[in-house]
């Protein structure tokens, strides 16, 4: 077992954290107080392939692994939570269940300009009546000819306005299963511009400001036949092998976030004085710190042990990556909670003030206990492969 | 069209200057970068091939270590690496860096060679002209932008006050200043590629129509005495007079120093 990082790691790190202080960094704060959706960051980086890091290059990406994808996430969300959940919802959520499920036609349609970054991804399951519980899903598909006829909503979609290609959820009939009635789902590929979906009301947000959170509409929204993604019947086990990917992503947008505040809040503490002394030099400040940085480097083994599981998923079909995935989850998010909660602490007052950003990194972690799952749910999915 | 672009790995001077007791730099405290004006004259390099499709080696003389900076520039976009190292070689000054670096580039063909204007941990620039001159090439130093015109390049070359348009027929070396462009980032496939992509590694041996007391410490003529950091420059001085008695001030200062 080798825990250092071999040196394509080295270099990807490299580059993902010079990026993310050149281009990212500085524009962090504007992005969250005028909730802009960094769009000229997101050319920069479909430029730099990093919207397709862990996709085939036959399908126009860079070929790398899930750990880089990580990597790139977390360096993101170290200066802006907001660009990290951009490319793990696009990437996740959108591209990773068209290259597992996809036919090749739809590889060649969907995939490659999403893995070139020509074309941005968002994800449609959540409803206003079906969140943690998706057998509550209302949106309806029905064939009708060589077409879907989708109606129904999806609430708090990431990427939500911006994107080009969704990946939407949807009941296609009713299934008995064990005597009991259950709904039938399916998942479909979804263009923007397609007549009859339309965008409801922005999502006015907590944190990750930037990201562009919307409710997708569809009304009598036709769409072809062969837009169905994977087997009909088939949505739930799309979707939550998906999440499952997706969480991962999340892992490490909560690490970052953790990183970050943890960084900037050790820079702090050495320069902040009070009663004569550098605050650094008080034992609670330095308890506090080490308390910080142990989980936050508990939260990265496991957030790479859950990339690696998923490569080596990737590798043989058969290795499953569901726990790890709520585990790196449910640690990374607790852990970016609370670690940026004691930054705004150490911080004091100025901690609360906009202009520090570790203000913005609190509110900007919570939504990680919540989105993909929230982390009761990965308890759900870690007791229920504990006690099976 | 073929381009040759010398880089050298160098420490990073952003965080500070260490030096050993002896006088001379202590590398192995500090991190090592590829040197700002190389990385300019990589990027003008890969800027042809984008646009021309031209075929990019990177070239470097230093420890086997020196082999990131190649790799480093592969995950950007060069096409080979090829690392020149050897024992021999080591202790060299900007003379046998030269010698050496001439040696090796007479094994390929090329139409153009970029050498960074200076490097940031000896800041001489001498190596690139010296290139040239051994292996009989025009230079054109300082560019500040490069364009292709037939057989020929056309280099806008910065000078003090001013700037020259140069045009000299291929092949040519041109020396580029970190002003000519802002190098790109590498991309992770690229990473993923340059690190598994083989780099050539030549020594001694493979270098042609070079003599020995040209290379290595024995092959240097410099003899450093002391080395420094950047003194930094005072902060001048301040007077608050009105435009008239300025101008007085003024000739009066260049008056005393002899200037005018």
């Amino acid at each position: 077992m080798n825990f250092g990082l071999e040196k394509k790691y080295e270099m990807a790190q490299t580059l993902f954290r010079e990026f993310a202080e050149n281009e990212v960094k500085p524009l962090a704060q504007e992005v969250d107080e005028t909730e802009k959706f960094p769009r000229e960051t997101v050319d920069k980086m479909a430029k730099y392939g990093f919207l397709g890091i862990p996709i085939p290059k036959e399908y126009g990406g860079q070929g790398c692994d899930p750990l880089t994808y990580v990597m790139c996430v977390e360096e993101l969300s170290k200066v802006c939570g907001t660009t990290g959940v951009i490319v793990s919802a696009h990437t996740s959520l959108c591209a990773d269940p068209i290259q597992t499920y996809g036919t090749e036609e739809q590889k060649q349609k969907y995939l490659v300009p999403l893995a070139k970054g020509e074309k941005l991804g968002a994800f449609g399951l959540t409803e206003p009546g079906a969140g943690t519980d998706a057998q509550g899903q209302q949106t309806k598909a029905v064939l009708d000819g060589d077409e879907w006829v989708l109606n129904g909503s999806k609430c708090f979609i990431t990427n939500g306005k911006e994107a080009d290609i969704y990946i939407v959820i949807a009941v296609t009939g009713t299934v008995e299963k064990r005597g009991k009635k259950m709904k039938e789902i399916s998942a479909f590929i979804v263009e923007k511009g397609t007549p009859g979906f339309t965008f409801g009301t922005k999502e006015n947000k907590m944190g990750i400001r930037g990201s562009s959170t919307y409710e997708l509409i569809f009304q009598d929204c036709r769409i072809p036949k062969d837009n169905l993604l994977g087997q009909k019947g088939k949505g739930f086990n799309i979707a939550m092998h998906t999440l499952d990917g997706g969480r991962i992503g999340i892992a490490a947008q909560a690490l970052g976030l953790a990183e970050g505040a943890l960084e900037r809040t050790i820079a702090y503490v050495k320069e902040r004085k009070q009663f004569g002394r550098s605050i650094a030099q008080f034992q609670n400040t330095q308890f506090q710190l080490a308390d910080m940085a142990t989980k936050v480097e508990a939260a990265k083994l496991l957030v790479y042990k859950a990339a690696m599981a998923k490569a080596q998923y990737q590798k043989d079909g058969k290795t499953s990556y569901s726990v790890e995935a709520a585990m790196a989850k449910l640690a990374a998010a607790e852990i970016a909670m609370e670690v940026t909660t004691k930054a705004v602490q150490l911080h004091g007052g100025y901690g609360y003030i906009r202009e520090y950003d570790v203000e913005r990194m609190m509110r900007d972690a919570k939504i990680t206990e919540i989105y993909e799952g929230t982390s009761e749910v990965q308890r759900m999915v870690i007791s229920a492969n504990i006690l099976k | 069209m073929k381009v040759i672009v010398c880089v050298k790995q160098v420490p990073d001077t952003k965080g500070g200057v260490q030096f050993n007791p002896d006088g001379t730099l202590n590398r192995a405290a500090m991190l090592t970068i590829m040197n700002p004006d190389d990385k300019a004259g990589l990027e003008a390099a890969l800027r042809l091939k984008d646009q021309y499709g031209a075929e990019v080696t990177v070239i470097t003389m230093g420890l086997p270590k020196a082999e990131d900076v190649l790799r480093e520039a592969m995950a950007m976009g060069a096409d080979k690496g090829i690392l020149v190292t050897d024992r021999v070689l080591g202790g060299a000054d900007t003379w046998a860096t030269s010698t050496t670096l001439a040696g090796a580039i007479r094994n390929l063909e090329y139409d153009l060679i970029i050498t960074g204007r200076q490097a940031i941990d000896g800041d001489t620039a001498q190596v690139g002209p010296q290139i040239a001159e051994h292996l009989g090439l025009p230079v054109i130093s300082y560019a500040e932008e490069i364009k292709i015109d037939g057989d020929s390049v056309v280099v806008k070359r910065q000078y003090e006050d001013r700037y020259h348009m140069v045009k000299a027929k291929m092949p040519a070396l041109i020396t580029a200043l970190s002003e000519l462009n802002d190098p790109r980032y590498m991309t992770p496939g690229g990473i993923f590629d340059a690190l598994d992509a083989e780099i050539t590694t030549w020594g001694r041996a493979n270098l042609v129509d070079v003599d020995d007391s040209n290379l290595g410490l024995k092959g240097s003529p410099t003899k450093i005495a002391k080395a420094s950091d950047k003194v930094r420059k005072g902060s001048g001085e301040k007077v608050n007079l009105d435009a008239e008695e300025s101008v007085a001030y003024l000739v009066g200062k260049l008056k005393d120093k002899h200037i005018v």
